[in-house]
């Protein structure tokens, strides 16, 4: 087995770059996704490998760049859009939530848009409230769109080439954190792919179950191996993919932790990770709760600037350990 | 297909064209009145020449994406009418399976990418539609039909200048009614020409009366022809007028009686039939018998897709995502 260690950002765009390879209809295109190597050096050195047309430089018009690889997914080829900053993708609404999510239903099935749109998201970067949002929910509301968001780069390699498969629009959600960290596991060589709609059990414990998504994942992960040297174990669940969401490993935890915590850095208010709450309130798991369920998730603010402000405005690991200690200890 | 005087085929095809499109409207209204359909209708009764003109310049695999006022292109660009009524009615043999109903209609088969809820939805899609073209060598042009409305939404012009510095082969091709909804074209724009935004996107801007079907033919080759050259995009100005409100809630409180009566005073379809008599291509009988069949063929269509089974609710749910093959 392979022992690369990748940064996220290295292991998306050796995903793109198989796909490349593999399909001649696959294109990105992007604000500065060419020569400039993308706003966060995902695209690197692409546009010098694939050339001009196919690492494709758009002017910054973001509902047109949408738009275009949504036409061009209906004639026949595969985008990868990047945009930006995913907070960028409101100027771009119509194309993603009124066009391609709906085209496939709407149009009784005769057309198809198999485009991903690949963008960064998240805080951390001190580039306030319209460059560090998290996106899940405006998405994941949307039926028609799958929702990707993942937490580590084999995760996000084996995910976006089965992103860039999928004959239906993927909305690709990358912590812009993660891009120049390696992550805990080795990143595969070659075409392995990830199915969509799959969660991943991320490790495995019998005290408490915590669902989280993103950057929190590895947060999360911190906590729990923290926590079991203390003797408290942490069943660890990463949707990866948000829509379609797979239960499935939750409800089979929760029956045996009898805790639930759910964690995300987004605002509480509506996020995604109350979908995972709702999902298990109205399943027969409910009954094997002990606690009641503890829910982790950023305040109902935009993103502030100042370090310390920005700071407090998401769970932090702190936050996760004294919550995750205090269900245990509390509810026995 | 080639010039509408070209030949007597050609007339035929024009003056055939421009009646499917009229009858069909007119029975839309008739089931509307008739409470056999729901929902709403954009009806484009008085505007058949610039969609019959601009698809005679088309070949089928050319594309194109069309408005909320969207059967005229769908017809002419040659959709199947049964199947077409039948979407209006929520029947399963409908065209998006009662899924999308009158502002949703697409035909693969014949290089229609969609009709669209949203105004000036149509023109990114059909930026990238060409972009595809240019990409893989198809030699096809992808034109985007909108109205004059839609000239002031920003996809409009985002999708104008992609298309402009991509050389992408597209035609922005305008139906200007005069109207977006209520707002007329002075209250909505600063300037007295809109081909005149071409200019500030370094592409040609083209003026037609949109009621000759001759005339939008003769530009729309034009286009067409220096899309598919890769000398990129064109943008025509077709004036025109829908002599129906916007929908079935227009009480036509923004236009006057006069204004509607000039207008039809400039039917496009008598004004055809006299230039394909006059150039000797067709007499007043075969005229007749192109109306009556078009008459015909609606009322087959309306027949068959009154019969045809409802479309149900069971599958929904498995019809969001087109299914991951293996």
């Amino acid at each position: 087995m392979s022992d690369r260690m990748l940064t996220m950002a290295e292991a998306v765009r050796e995903a793109m770059s198989i796909a490349f390879e593999e399909r001649p209809e696959v294109f990105l295109l992007g604000e500065d996704v060419g020569i400039y190597g993308g706003a966060f050096g995902v695209s690197g050195d692409m546009y010098h490998k694939y050339g001009a047309d196919r690492v494709l430089d758009t002017p910054i018009a973001e509902l047109g760049i949408v738009g275009a690889a949504v036409g061009a997914a209906l004639s026949g080829m595969r985008p990868i859009v990047e945009i930006q900053f995913s907070d960028f993708t409101a100027q771009a609404m119509d194309q993603i939530a009124n066009q391609a999510a709906k085209i496939h239903f709407m149009l009784g099935g005769a057309l198809h848009v198999p485009m991903v749109l690949r963008t960064p998201q998240g805080s951390g970067t001190g580039a306030a409230a319209q460059h560090s949002q998290n996106l899940e929910p405006w998405f994941a509301s949307v039926p028609g769109l799958k929702v990707v968001v993942p937490s580590n780069p084999a995760d996000a390699k084996g995910l976006l080439l089965s992103a860039i498969d999928d004959p239906n629009p993927v909305i690709f959600l990358e912590h812009k954190l993660l891009y120049k960290i390696p992550g805990r596991d080795p990143v595969p060589e070659g075409a392995t792919r990830i199915p969509l709609g799959v969660s991943k059990v991320v490790r495995e414990g019998k005290d408490l179950t915590i669902v989280a998504t993103g950057i929190m994942v590895n947060k999360c992960y911190e906590v729990a191996e923290k926590l079991a040297a203390e003797g408290i174990t942490i069943t660890l669940i990463d949707p990866r993919t948000i829509s379609p969401l797979d239960m499935n490993p939750v409800f089979e935890s929760v029956e045996k932790t009898g805790r639930l915590m759910v964690v995300q850095e987004g605002p509480a208010q509506a996020g995604f990770i109350n979908e995972v709450i709702a999902q298990l309130a109205g399943s027969s798991s409910f009954g094997s709760l002990i606690a009641p369920i503890k829910r982790l998730a950023g305040m109902n603010i935009p993103i502030p600037y100042a370090p310390q402000l920005e700071k407090a405005a998401v769970p932090q690991i702190e936050d996760i350990e004294i919550a995750a200690r205090e269900i245990v200890k509390n509810w026995r | 297909m080639g010039h509408p005087l070209s030949s007597p085929e050609h007339a035929r095809h024009a003056l055939l064209y421009m009646w499917r499109i009229r009858k069909f409207e007119e029975a839309v209204e008739d089931l509307f009145g008739r409470g056999m359909m729901h929902g709403t209708m954009h009806l484009s009764i008085g505007q058949e020449a610039s969609p019959t003109g601009m698809c005679m310049a088309m070949t089928l695999q050319d594309q194109i994406t069309s408005t909320h006022r969207g059967h005229g292109h769908c017809i002419a660009k040659g959709a199947d009418l049964t199947r077409m009524i039948a979407e209006l009615l929520g029947k399963k043999i409908g065209y998006c399976g009662g899924r999308g109903g009158s502002m949703h209609i697409a035909d693969v088969e014949t290089g229609n990418l969609g009709a669209n809820g949203v105004v000036g939805g149509g023109l990114p899609i059909a930026a990238g539609a060409a972009l595809a073209s240019k990409m893989m060598n198809r030699g096809t042009v992808a034109v985007s039909f909108f109205g004059d409305g839609a000239m002031n939404e920003g996809a409009f012009h985002e999708a104008a200048n992609m298309a402009a510095i991509w050389k992408l082969p597209m035609i922005l091709f305008c139906e200007n009614n005069g109207y977006g909804m209520s707002s007329s074209t002075a209250k909505a724009f600063a300037i007295d020409d809109l081909a005149d935004r071409g200019k500030g996107y370094g592409i040609p801007g083209v003026n037609v009366d949109g009621n000759d079907v001759v005339a939008v033919y003769e530009v729309a080759q034009a286009a067409v022809d220096r899309a598919k050259a890769g000398d990129g995009p064109t943008l025509i100005i077709a004036s025109t007028y829908r002599w129906k409100g916007h929908s079935r809630s227009d009480k036509n409180l923004y236009r006057t009686k006069e204004e509607i009566e000039e207008w039809r005073t400039k039917d496009p379809i008598p004004r055809f039939i006299s230039r394909a008599i006059e150039a000797g291509l067709l007499n007043q009988e075969q005229c007749d018998a192109i109306q009556n069949e078009a008459i015909e063929a609606i009322k087959a269509a309306v027949n068959e897709a009154v019969k045809a089974e409802s479309a149900e609710p069971s599958g929904l749910l498995d019809a969001v995502f087109k299914a991951v093959s293996a």
